[in-house]
């Protein structure tokens, strides 16, 4: 595409640094956590008791202090020398490999979950800056010239260093945390992971959806044997691909049946949050609550939204978890649709830009990382926007620079600034790309 | 070959932002269910209840008013106790009752209140008000419920109470919500949307758990309650109390109505009940013992008790046969018991000895002339062409159909007419000696004792009568009340022809009532015994007073008490005189009805 398409003539020219760094970046990121915050005020603000924006003892507060800290990390991240995370990326990862590997034990346990480390008064999640580390490693090895995503032995060495701290995330249990690793598949996919996997991984959850959908599996059943027929009766009337086609038809209405099956024998509350995506009504007081709420909230806000403060689901708390995972219904009812379109643009507008940053890479390991970085904050943007207007089912991860928290601000905030920093520094990162 | 793959995410990232915006426009702009949703969600209306208009006499004395009552309501979550002994001993409730109530609220909301104790009077509630510092998470609620300070004319006034189901069908504008207080019979049903007043409604916001937000668009929606219009009802306080106090201990009724204006001044129906008991917390308990109670108390006897008129009914004939010619004063028949039977007296008797005597076979020999004029050869037609005759000429004194008193279930009573015995005996098969007994004002016809006191006021006024009513005057405007209180209906029948009626009346006491003459008043009634098939027949006697200048007409009915010369003439008596003097200056009279022994 020739907007991607690069001169480097510019950045040769100019030998300031800071010229080198990609402002629009930063400057998305900028208006997106200040929209957030903006709308973490107004997620707890009471009119009857109206406090500043500043005050430390509500969550706008606190979210200012995490902003700051984020800025000097990202101070840090700039200042630091380039080289340190390539250097220190295998360290990083076996760290928090190490952490993980302890958050079940040391944890603090909150709803179930220990997910969180309490250090004093902070908590930090440690799932959530594992990203970053299991970024940085995905990069490191993939960085090699020899790794071939197009054959079994890398695919299998690529998938494992993704699994392995997915696998310590769910015995926390956190399937949402955990469910997000899985966002690297993106990357693995501009990185050369063979299409047909993603194929059937498509017509795998497309089947999964149906079946769930349809009360009845006849419904799916009957289509696919005739569809089946249909082929067999078309194509060559060779043993081998009568027996093939009649033996993936068959795999697919197995496994529709056997889906039911599977989902009956989830706990209650993961079983709840898929059936309540295909419909909200089953119990809108129970499990349909936060989706049916969610939905009330945004879809009240309208084209121009009720205005700033203005909106009552969720400042009368009939939405949960508001400020965090829940903070888009705050500006879907304060800023209607309006206000939704802008940050929908903000977000693709970063993604696609990061898109043009990781394409214009000079080594494999800093493009590597910028798409670990699209993964991520596409799978979260897209996940979290889509289960607070009942796209998804619940999924408990927050919206990247927007939700409150400590963790996921400066989780997202390291993430996506070691990429700036590494394609700052594209230039003197001259690597083999293949 | 990868290196076209970064255009497959940025097309997924596009896919990805026009899906959610997509959506987002969907729910946001398209489907505006949710801004309702949303507005039921945090919006609240608050129903901010009229002050029910009151009740009067006819002399402004108050017959009904809202007592102010407490609701103590609790909120659980902040609501504790330490000795539940103390509690219930200081807020006089049951344990067992504490318990179930507070499980009770618990159940319904942790943090919205509930009721824990209905309905406190104000002073039991000035017992409690110290202590309810002491009990966090307890709110007093006030209400009002209607409260009568005489406990007087419960079946005329009727009561409130929520409304039920069928109303509820019924309200096509949708003005009442359940749960609301409705008048269910008497001047409350009947006036309903005169004393109810119109809602109001506050608009406020909650949150998810219901606490208090403040108001909707700082009360921009806001209506205020306008409170219902106040009735003067046409009855007098004191003689209603004083009737009331008669009936004591009887069954029957009294009704007595200002024959020049047709009000009713007052409305007995015994067994009387305490209104009140209706009133307040213990309603549906106290309903079901009046509706179990054998004597039945709310049964409105005035307007829904039916009874043979009897000998009264022979001046409403005397009338008719006057006013057709069929008669005249001087008409004479002999007292013939072969035709029907008779007690002892002068025979033969003229139109005016007939009435005073009450002679039976004088009435059967005067229908018989009215009723066949010879029209037709055929004696059956001419019956029924006579009868047909007489059929509207009785109607006229507001007989055989519903006066229209402003209460509801007034039953119309009824008057024979040549369809009904058409009905059962076939057309052209019966005559005069089939329906002679209607002469006499017994057979097929019924009149309720509010027909018959309007009866007293047509012979009072010579001719005229107006609607009975209970309203005198809405929000003190005597001007606005229904137009039909104040038509003049004429009975067509000249008013000289009432003359002797009136005569004959005022000489009747001396023959059949003798306990009905009052010194210096004079009364001019006719006693009647209505029969009763089940037991000893009923007492019954209508008269107006004074003679010279009708001030009040009445009908009293005593159940059971036999001939109405003792129990109904000695009731009126004493009723008429309280009316017309303020009191009475008869202890023995009183005394001997109020004992109720009214035996031979």
């Amino acid at each position: 595409m020739y907007w991607l398409e690069n001169s480097e003539t510019d950045v040769r020219q100019n030998d300031l640094y800071i010229n080198k760094i990609d402002w629009l970046s930063i400057l998305l990121y900028g208006a997106l956590v200040m929209i957030g915050w903006f709308n973490i005020y107004a997620a707890v603000y009471d009119e009857q008791a109206a406090k500043s924006i500043f005050d430390f003892s509500i969550n706008s507060g606190k979210q200012l202090v995490w902003i700051g800290t984020a800025v000097l990390l990202i101070t840090v991240i700039m200042v630091a020398d380039y080289r340190l995370f390539d250097n220190l990326s295998l360290i990083l990862y076996g760290i928090f490999l190490l952490i993980l590997l302890l958050t079940p034990f040391i944890g603090k346990e909150i709803n179930g979950q220990r997910a969180w480390f309490e250090i004093g008064p902070f908590r930090l999640q440690p799932g959530e800056f594992a990203k970053f580390a299991t970024a940085l490693a995905l990069a490191k090895f993939i960085e090699k010239p020899s790794f071939d995503l197009s054959r079994p032995k890398f695919q299998f060495q690529a998938i494992l260093i993704i699994m392995l701290p997915v696998s310590l995330i769910m015995l926390q249990p956190d399937t949402g945390t955990a469910m997000v690793y899985m966002a690297f598949f993106i990357m693995l996919y501009r990185e050369g992971m063979p299409q047909k996997y993603y194929v059937f991984a498509l017509v795998f959850i497309a089947i999964s959806l149906l079946s769930l959908a349809v009360d009845n599996n006849l419904y799916i059943a009957l289509p696919v044997a005739g569809l089946t027929l249909v082929l067999i009766l078309m194509g060559k009337k060779n043993w081998q691909r009568i027996v093939t086609l009649c033996m993936i038809g068959i795999a697919i209405i197995a496994y529709s049946y056997s889906l039911d099956l599977v989902v009956s024998k989830l706990p209650q509350h993961q079983q709840n949050r898929i059936m309540v995506l295909f419909n909200p009504d089953i119990d809108p007081l129970g499990v349909g609550w936060n989706v049916t709420q969610s939905k009330i909230a945004i879809g009240s806000g309208g084209f121009w939204g009720k205005g700033y403060l203005e909106g009552t689901q969720t400042k009368f708390d009939f939405v949960p978890e508001q400020h965090t995972d829940f903070i888009f219904c705050t500006l879907g009812e304060e800023f209607g649709w309006i206000g939704s379109l802008i940050v929908v643009l903000l977000f693709v507008a970063l993604l696609i830009r990061l898109v043009f940053l990781a394409e214009r890479q000079k080594t494999r390991f800093s493009r590597v990382y910028g798409y670990c970085v699209i993964s991520i904050l596409l799978f979260h943007f897209m996940i979290n926007i889509s289960m607070t207007i009942g796209l998804f089912p619940v999924v408990g991860i927050p919206l990247p620079f927007f939700s409150y928290g400590g963790s996921s601000l400066w989780s997202f905030t390291i993430l996506l600034f070691i990429f700036i920093k590494l394609d700052s520094h594209r230039i003197q990162l001259l690597g083999r790309m293949n | 070959m990868n290196e076209n793959r970064h255009s497959v995410i940025v097309i997924v990232i596009i896919i990805v932002g026009v899906i959610l915006l997509t959506k987002l426009f969907m729910i946001q702009v398209v489907d505006d269910s949710f801004l309702r949703r949303a507005e039921r969600n945090a919006v609240q209306r608050i129903v901010d209840y009229p002050y029910r208009g009151l009740i009067s006499d006819r002399h402004n004395e108050l017959l009904v008013h809202n007592n102010p009552v407490f609701d103590l309501m609790v909120i659980p979550q902040e609501f504790s106790i330490e000795d539940t002994a103390k509690f219930c001993d200081i807020f006089q409730i049951e344990k067992e009752k504490l318990i179930e109530r507070y499980t009770a609220a618990k159940k319904y909301s942790w943090v919205k209140p509930s009721p824990l104790i209905k309905q406190i009077s104000t002073t039991d509630f000035a017992k409690i008000q110290d202590y309810l510092i002491d009990y966090p998470g307890l709110f007093v609620m006030t209400r009002s419920v209607r409260a009568y300070p005489d406990s007087i004319a419960g079946s005329a006034l009727g009561y409130i109470a929520e409304i039920v189901p069928r109303q509820l069908e019924r309200d096509t504008m949708h003005y009442y919500s359940q749960g609301d207080y409705i008048g269910h019979s008497g001047l409350e049903s009947y006036y309903e949307k005169i004393l109810r007043g119109k809602k109001g409604a506050k608009y406020k916001m909650v949150n998810v758990r219901g606490v208090d937000k403040g108001s909707f668009k700082n009360g921009a929606l806001d209506t205020a309650s306008v409170a219902g219009l106040n009735l003067q009802s046409t009855i007098d306080l004191q003689l209603q109390k004083y009737g009331e106090k008669l009936m004591k201990g009887k069954r029957g009724s009294v009704v007595a109505i200002e024959p020049k204006t047709g009000e009713i001044l007052s409305m007995i129906s015994a067994p009387v009940y305490d209104p009140n008991l209706l009133a307040g917390a213990a309603y549906s308990k106290n309903y079901n013992v009046l509706l179990s109670d054998t004597t039945k108390p709310l049964f409105i006897r005035p307007i829904q008790a039916k009874y043979p008129p009897g000998s009264i009914f022979k001046v409403v004939q005397s009338l008719i046969g006057l006013q057709w010619g069929i008669l005249t004063p001087n008409t004479t028949f002999a007292c013939n018991k072969a035709l029907v039977a008779c007690h002892n007296h002068p025979s033969p008797v003229n139109l005016f000895g007939a009435i005073r005597n009450s002679c039976n076979p004088y009435y059967y020999q005067a229908f018989r002339q009215m009723i066949n004029q010879d029209v037709s050869t055929n004696t059956y037609t001419d019956t029924q062409i006579g009868l047909d005759k007489w059929h509207e000429a009785v109607e006229k004194f507001g007989l055989g159909h519903k006066l229209g008193v402003d209460l509801p279930y007034e039953n119309s009573g009824s008057v024979p007419s040549s369809q009904l015995y058409n009905r059962i005996y076939g057309e052209g098969r019966w005559k005069y000696s089939t329906i002679y007994s209607l002469s006499i004002g017994q057979g097929e016809m019924l009149v309720t004792p509010l027909q018959m006191a309007n009866l007293a006021a047509i012979f009072a006024n010579k001719g005229y009568y107006y609607t009975p009513h209970l309203i005198k005057a809405i929000n003190g405007d005597p001007n606005n009340i229904p137009e039909e209180y104040t038509t003049k209906h004429d009975v067509g029948v000249s008013a000289h022809h009432f003359d002797m009626v009136h005569d004959a009346m005022a000489e009747a006491l001396y023959g059949t009532a003798m306990r009905a003459i009052i010194k210096d008043i004079t009364i001019a009634g006719k006693t009647g015994t209505a029969q009763n098939p089940h037991g000893e027949d009923h007492s019954v006697f209508v008269a107006f007073a004074p003679k010279e200048d009708p001030k009040i007409a009445i009908a009293v009915y005593v159940e059971n008490a036999g001939w109405g010369g003792r129990a109904a003439a000695s009731t009126a008596s004493l009723m008429i005189e309280k009316y017309l003097r303020g009191h009475t200056e008869r202890p023995a009279l009183e005394e001997y009805v109020l004992a109720g022994e009214f035996g031979d």
